[in-house]
């Protein structure tokens, strides 16, 4: 998929997200207190409320909580059909990325798949992107 | 003694798709209807209630506010919201319903208008919502993937229910064509035909399983109902409605977050609010912007267990008109129109009263529930004819 994807305005929140994957990394916030995840980013744990939270690199392996195959073109650049897919990660508990799944055929994605992440990077935005694991 | 709220009368516009009337006039046409329909008069309103209120960033979806509807009316209002952020499209009657029980109001309007289909026709004056850039908000955690639709995001609780507990698509077809069935009964919706298995079948998809029939469309059109005071019903002249509970929950307020829909809480809260129970229940209206919605208040208000959805959806039988719940009478969001949440209460209240004409349940229908929602929204309202 070669569509220019939505550009996001960046922030204090966010900004770890979205140009972590520079340095090939995948930032969830962390609570350096309770050790939660809160996801979307946010100033303050949701678990603890603590304001002892920041960005911190997971592994960027997870499963495929579950997906759709996307046949509609949404803006006119779209090339469809692609797979959206919500991305359970290993290590960052009820954490869920809303992602495309990218490098196989769609009709090769399923539930339970493990998958790793791959940046797309545009304009200085670095898109977390999953792809099957090697293996499978 | 429990103060009481009821739907004291219920309105609509004309419904259609690229409508050239302005969406403040379709406003004042459903007020007027309701307000008749209740044998009030403008000069009884003291409360006004609208999901979400005015949205200047997405004006097609939500054209009008509060402020607008009482000075075009001349109403002398003591109490009034915009509920963007209440429990989903029927938070706003339902908070209608505790002003009145409190005492806050006597006789609310509360309406919903949409102007989807004629913005989308229109986007000098209305422009469209801007997923492309700048993009803050939920809207970033989706949009950037190519998730721009509600209906990429409804699809992946659609797939992990097939996966997870074998519903088909001609069990999840049933919604559509049960719609298309009762809408065609229903002079004022949309779709004048019914649907056949095949047809649905041949469909082009939107995202999968969801197919064109599974997704609503845009609609232009206002709808209103009236709540009323326990203590001002006598002032009414139509059968009124009780609004004996309602619901409203969230489990995340995330589309992409929550393990699933708010449907189950909010369900499972609706029946622990009243003695009512599910037995009783004699129709419901589903919303059904997508068609895997209804699956998920069926099970989350207990109709069935969880996962059992598809199965009850199975042939359609149990859903019709004459079946053991009648669901989405009037032709839901599919067949009617996306008349955004309210149309469910609208059509309670027409069952309610045995008024349906050629979709009219039989016996003597007497409790309903309305829903609305998807994903994080989610709410709920019980309803009653003494
Ligand atoms: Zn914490």
């Amino acid at each position: 998929m070669t569509w220019q994807r939505s550009r996001v305005r960046l922030d204090d929140d966010n900004r770890a997200f979205w140009t972590g994957g520079r340095e090939g990394k995948l930032y969830i916030h962390k609570c350096g207190d309770c050790g939660g995840f809160t996801h979307p980013p946010r100033a303050i744990c949701r678990h603890c409320q603590s304001e002892n939270i920041g960005p911190h690199a997971v592994a960027g392996a997870g499963v495929i909580d579950t997906y759709t195959i996307n046949h509609q073109k949404w803006a006119p650049d779209m090339e469809v059909p692609f797979v959206i897919a919500r991305v359970r990660l290993d290590d960052a508990p009820d954490v869920f990325l809303t992602t495309n799944i990218v490098n196989c055929q769609v009709e090769a994605v399923d539930i339970d798949d493990r998958v790793q992440v791959v940046f797309e990077e545009q304009e200085g935005l670095w898109y977390p992107l999953f792809e099957k694991a090697r293996g499978q | 003694m429990k103060r009481e709220a009821y739907i004291s009368g219920i309105g609509m516009s004309e419904v259609g798709v690229r409508l050239t009337r302005a969406p403040l006039a379709l406003t004042v046409d459903a007020i007027r209807e309701a307000v008749a329909d209740a044998g009030l008069t403008l000069a009884q309103i003291d409360g006004v209630s609208t999901y979400p209120g005015k949205m200047s960033m997405f004006l097609g979806f939500s054209p009008i506010g509060v402020d607008e509807v009482i000075e075009t009316c001349g109403l002398k209002t003591r109490w009034h919201t915009g509920a963007a952020e209440s429990t989903a499209q029927l938070g706003a009657i339902a908070d209608a319903a505790a002003a009145v029980r409190s005492g806050l109001a006597r006789h609310v309007i509360c309406f919903r208008t949409v102007y989807e289909a004629a913005a989308l026709a229109r986007p000098d004056e209305y422009p469209p919502m801007n997923r492309r850039d700048g993009v803050t908000g939920n809207s970033q955690w989706v949009s950037p993937f190519g998730a721009f639709s509600a209906a990429c995001w409804t699809a992946q609780f659609a797939t992990r229910h097939m996966k997870r507990y074998g519903m088909t698509r001609e069990q999840l077809a049933q919604v559509a064509l049960n719609d298309h069935r009762n809408a065609a009964l229903n002079p004022r919706a949309i779709v004048k035909e019914p649907l056949t298995l095949e047809k649905y079948m041949a469909a082009r998809l939107i995202s999968t399983p969801f197919c064109l029939y599974d997704c609503d469309r845009f609609t232009d059109a206002s709808t209103v109902v009236i709540v009323s005071a326990g203590d001002a019903i006598d002032e009414v002249k139509a059968t009124p409605i009780r609004i004996a509970a309602s619901a409203g929950s969230v489990e995340r307020y995330s589309w992409d977050q929550a393990e699933w829909a708010s449907a189950y809480p909010t369900g499972r809260d609706l029946w622990r609010n009243t003695d009512y129970k599910p037995k009783d229940v004699d129709t419901v209206q589903f919303y059904d912007g997508f068609a895997f919605q209804p699956i998920t208040w069926l099970e989350g208000l207990g109709f069935c267990a969880v996962g059992e959805g598809g199965q009850f959806l199975e042939g359609g039988t149990r859903i019709a008109l004459d079946g053991e719940l009648p669901m989405n009478t009037g032709g839901g969001q599919l067949g009617w129109g996306r008349l955004h949440g309210f149309g469910f209460a609208y059509e309670s209240v027409v069952q309610l009263r045995g008024a349906g004409g050629a979709r009219q349940i039989k016996g003597d229908p007497k409790v309903a529930v309305a829903t609305s929602g998807g994903g994080p929204m989610a709410a709920a309202l019980l309803l009653a004819r003494d």
